[in-house]
């Protein structure tokens, strides 16, 4: 009963924190549609985004987040090694996202479409790179889950934490949802 | 194996099922994709089928809709939350979430015409005449 009623607090507390975290990301995109047309003479969002290379990101992203949904369904069922495997897909789903990410910044960037070029795209980076800068700590944290998990199996304190962490993945790609509609469709009409 | 680790492997298993992620990833599938070529569309035929106006409001519904999908499909939002606490701090943040940024874009956009050193008449004239 105790351990119950601590395991709800615990994920309920952890619910609070990611409502906090919607208010950050609710700041940077009101701040993002504020400055997206703020291109100081520089290319705008049309010139800048792929919508195919855009859409590949959500795709990759939004298998990640079913599959987080499978690694929690095995935990349930107790089983170990599908735990293990699910959290491996997903993470290599969440690296494969990352890199996709991390080499439209870098072209950006070469291309001299930086941060520093225009209002626009310093929102555009504090936005996305936000949202990159969560996938990081989220897959860093698989990669820590699946060490705890190979080592002890599925305790309860390790059913917990898989719990919390499964809530800040689908989070994450909430929050993606958003950042496909309003930065890279929205871009692609005005 | 005591008593309240058992109840928790109990609990474990009346846990959300397959059905509820394969259903809310293939709506949500369904909706990104439907989203993109209403767009993809657009941008290749200059508006043909939906105007402007109304494809902005087609996609930012969708991006709603996906919400909605995934918080219930994959974060059992209201489901099992017997106080029903997360439910009603989530509905609290949203109702802020939602004054913090519509309340920043309405004073934004007014921010060139109410900041005018000219009279009503004359930012009406200046700004819409220009």
């Amino acid at each position: 009963m105790t351990e119950n009623l601590t395991e709800n607090k615990t994920v309920f507390g952890f619910w609070v924190y990611i409502l906090s975290d919607c208010f950050l990301f609710a700041t940077l995109f009101a701040t993002y549609a504020v400055l997206h047309g703020n291109t100081y003479g520089g290319p705008g969002a049309r010139e800048l985004f792929s919508l195919p290379f855009v859409l590949a990101e959500t795709l990759i992203l939004l298998t990640s987040s079913f599959t987080a949904g499978l690694t929690l369904l095995a935990a349930h069922q107790d089983k170990r090694d599908q735990v293990l495997a699910w959290i491996g897909v997903t993470l290599l789903l969440g690296l494969c996202f990352l890199g996709l990410e991390l080499k439209e910044f870098a072209q950006l960037y070469t291309e001299g479409n930086s941060w520093t070029r225009s209002g626009f795209l310093s929102a555009f980076f504090t936005l996305v790179g936000t949202h990159g800068a969560h996938v990081a700590a989220g897959s860093l944290w698989m990669i820590v889950l699946m060490i705890q998990i190979g080592r002890k199996g599925l305790t309860d304190g390790l059913m917990n934490r898989l719990m919390r962490w499964s809530l800040f993945w689908h989070f994450l790609d909430v929050v993606w949802i958003f950042i496909f509609t309003f930065v890279y469709l929205m871009g692609a009409i005005n | 194996m005591d008593l309240s680790s058992l109840k928790l492997r109990k609990a474990r298993t009346d846990s959300p099922g397959l059905v509820s992620y394969v259903s809310g990833f293939a709506i949500s599938i369904a909706l990104t994709l439907a989203a993109y070529f209403l767009v993809v569309q657009y941008a290749g035929s200059g508006g043909a089928v939906l105007d402007r106006s109304t494809l902005i409001f087609a996609i930012v519904a969708l991006a709603i809709v996906q919400l909605a999908v995934q918080l219930i499909f994959f974060l059992h939002l209201g489901k099992d939350s017997k106080p029903h606490w997360n439910l009603i701090v989530f509905a609290y943040a949203a109702l802020l979430i939602v004054a913090i940024v519509a309340g920043s874009l309405w004073v934004m956009y007014h921010l060139n015409y109410n900041m005018m050193l000219m009279p009503p008449a004359e930012v009406d004239a200046y700004m819409i005449d220009l």
